[in-house]
C-alpha cells in the first residue's frame, strides 16, 4: 500500500501540484486520469522520488520515503519497479541485457538464473525470441512490453506506470492494460498507472484518482465515474461520442 | 558562481552510494575502450601531422647560418611535451570525447535512461560518469604520450625526407639538453586536462534538460566549458609547476 499526503509541488513559483492525499492499495490497478498538464507525471515522480514535492509526505507500507535518508531510498527503490512513457530502455544494450540490467545490479543471481529469470519474465509480456535485438529494432508496443519486463524482473511490490499506452495503436493498448493487470493480479502488488487514456480507464481502472489543474477533484471506482456529479470529469470522460453513448445507456 | 557550486556537488555525488567494484571494474574497462582505444587513430593522425608543420615553421624561421640544424628538433621537443601533446590534444579530447559523452547522457536524461536508473535505487551520476572519469583520467595521459611520440616521429619524416634537417642531428637535438621534469609536468597536466574535459563534459549530459535541440546545446556548451577550464588550468600549472 502506498499512501501520500499532503503533496504539493511548484516550479519557478507556479504550483503544479496542490495538497494532494490519498492511499493506493495493494492489488488494485490505481489510476491517475486526467487531462494533458494537470500534474499527473508530476505527482508520479513525486511518489517514486525523481522529484521532491515541497510539502508532503509518501509513505511505502508504512516506510517514510520522502524524508528518509538516502540509504533507505534506495531500499525502497528496488522495491519498485516502474514503466516510463517511452519505454526508457538503455540504447547500448540488448532487449536482454536491458531485462537482466536490475538483477546484475540489485541481486546476487547466478548466470543461469539470471537468464531463466529473464526468458521468464519475456515470455510473461508476450515476447521470444527477442533476446538479443536492440531498442531500435523493436517497435513501440515491443519497447513497452521490454520495460514490462524489465519493470517487473526483481520482483516488485510497486509497479508505476507512465502512460503506457501513449504512441500505441488501440490493439496493442489493450494488450498493454491487460499485461498491467494480470500482473497486478499474479503477483499481488500496487500498480499506480497514470493514463489519460478513458480505453484503460474503463478496461484496468479499479480506483481512479482524477486530476484538475493539479488539484485532486474525486476519486472512486471505474462503475462510479458515470455518476460522479463532477463536472470538470464529466467533460474529461465524455469528450467523444463512444462515451457519450455509454452515458446515456 | 552558482554553476560552479552545482558542478561541485556533482563531483562528490559521484562517490556516494556507489555499485560494487566489480561494476566499475567492467564500466571503466568499456569507458576506456570508448575513450582511448577509439582515439588512437585521431590523436597519432593529427599529433604525427602537427609534429610535421612544426618542424618545417621552425626550420623556415630558424635561416640564420649561426644556429645549428639540430635546434629544429630541440624545439619541436620542447614545444611537444609542454604544450602541443597535452594541450593541443585536450581540445581534440574535448572535441571528440567530451561531447560525446554529453550527448551521450543528455540522449540518456530526455529519454528517461536516468530516471530509470534513479527509480532501480541506482546513484545515476556515479554509475554512469564515474567510470568515463576515471577512464579518462586513466587513458588521456597514454594519449599524451602516445600524441608525443607521433609528433616527434612526423617531425623526424617530414625534417629528414625533406631534407630540412639530417637524421643526426634531429636525435641530436631531441636528446639535446632534455630535462626530464617536462615530461612529469606534461603527465601531470594531462591527469588534469582529462578529470576537467571528462566531469565537465558529463555535467553538461547530465543536467540537460528539454529535447534534441537541448542536446546538441549541451553538446556545444560541454566542449567550450572544457575548452576554457583547460586553458586556465593549463596557465595556473604552467605558473605553479615551472
Amino acid at each position: 500500500m502506498i499512501e501520500i499526503q499532503n503533496i504539493s509541488k511548484s516550479f519557478e513559483g507556479k504550483a503544479v501540484i496542490h495538497n494532494i492525499s490519498d492511499v493506493f492499495e495493494k492489488g488494485k490497478t490505481n489510476l491517475i486520469i486526467g487531462a494533458s498538464g494537470t500534474g499527473k507525471s508530476v505527482l508520479l515522480k513525486c511518489i517514486v522520488g525523481l522529484i521532491h514535492p515541497d510539502t508532503g509526505t509518501v509513505f511505502y507500507d508504512g516506510r517514510n520515503f520522502t524524508d528518509a535518508d538516502k540509504e533507505m531510498k534506495a531500499e525502497i527503490r528496488r522495491e519498485i519497479g516502474m514503466l516510463f512513457q517511452g519505454g526508457a530502455l538503455f540504447d547500448s544494450k540488448s532487449v536482454e541485457q536491458n531485462v537482466m540490467f536490475p538483477l546484475n545490479i540489485l541481486t546476487k543471481m547466478s548466470p543461469a538464473e539470471k537468464i531463466d529469470r529473464v526468458n521468464f519474465c519475456l515470455k510473461r509480456v508476450g515476447l521470444e525470441n527477442v533476446n538479443s535485438k536492440m531498442p531500435s529494432e523493436i517497435s513501440g508496443g515491443m519497447k513497452k512490453r521490454v520495460g514490462i519486463a524489465r519493470a517487473i524482473v526483481n520482483n516488485p511490490n510497486y509497479l508505476f506506470c507512465d502512460e503506457p499506452n501513449s504512441g500505441l495503436d488501440p490493439q496493442t493498448s489493450i494488450l498493454i492494460d491487460e499485461l498491467i493487470k494480470e500482473i497486478t493480479d499474479e503477483f499481488g502488488i500496487t500498480t499506480v498507472v497514470v493514463t489519460h487514456d478513458m480505453n484503460s480507464v474503463m478496461g484496468i481502472g479499479e480506483k481512479i484518482l482524477f486530476l484538475f489543474q493539479g488539484r485532486k477533484l474525486w476519486e472512486g471506482t471505474k462503475e462510479e465515474i458515470f455518476h460522479s456529479g463532477v463536472e470538470e470529469l464529466d467533460n474529461f470522460v465524455f469528450t467523444n461520442k463512444v462515451m457519450q453513448s455509454l452515458k446515456k445507456k | 558562481m552558482k554553476g560552479f557550486g552545482r558542478y561541485m556537488i556533482f563531483l562528490g555525488s559521484l562517490f556516494v552510494r556507489r555499485e560494487s567494484l566489480g561494476t566499475y571494474y567492467t564500466l571503466v574497462l568499456e569507458e576506456c575502450i570508448i575513450v582511448g582505444v577509439k582515439s588512437i587513430f585521431l590523436f597519432a593522425l593529427v599529433s604525427t601531422f602537427v609534429g610535421a608543420v612544426t618542424t618545417v615553421q621552425t626550420a623556415y624561421n630558424l635561416v640564420s647560418p649561426l644556429v645549428p640544424k639540430y635546434i629544429i628538433s630541440n624545439v619541436v621537443r620542447e614545444m611537444t611535451i609542454l604544450e602541443l601533446a597535452p594541450t593541443i590534444m585536450a581540445l581534440i579530447f574535448a572535441g571528440k570525447v567530451g561531447s560525446s559523452m554529453s550527448g551521450n547522457l543528455g540522449t540518456m536524461r530526455i529519454t528517461e535512461q536516468i530516471d530509470a536508473l534513479e527509480v532501480m535505487g541506482i546513484n545515476s551520476a556515479s554509475y554512469l560518469v564515474l567510470p568515463k572519469v576515471i577512464a579518462s583520467i586513466l587513458m588521456y595521459p597514454m594519449l599524451v604520450i602516445l600524441s608525443g611520440v607521433c609528433a616527434l616521429v612526423g617531425g623526424f619524416l617530414v625534417g629528414t625526407v625533406t631534407g630540412i634537417i639530417s637524421p643526426t642531428d634531429y636525435i641530436y637535438g631531441l636528446r639535446f639538453s632534455f630535462n626530464e621534469y617536462t615530461v612529469t609536468f606534461a603527465l601531470i597536466k594531462s591527469l588534469v586536462f582529462g578529470l576537467l574535459i571528462s566531469s565537465i563534459s558529463c555535467f553538461k549530459g547530465y543536467y540537460t534538460k528539454g529535447g534534441a535541440f537541448e542536446v546538441g546545446v549541451a553538446s556545444t556548451a560541454a566542449v567550450t566549458t572544457s575548452v576554457m577550464a583547460v586553458l586556465i588550468a593549463d596557465y595556473l600549472l604552467a605558473q605553479l609547476l615551472l
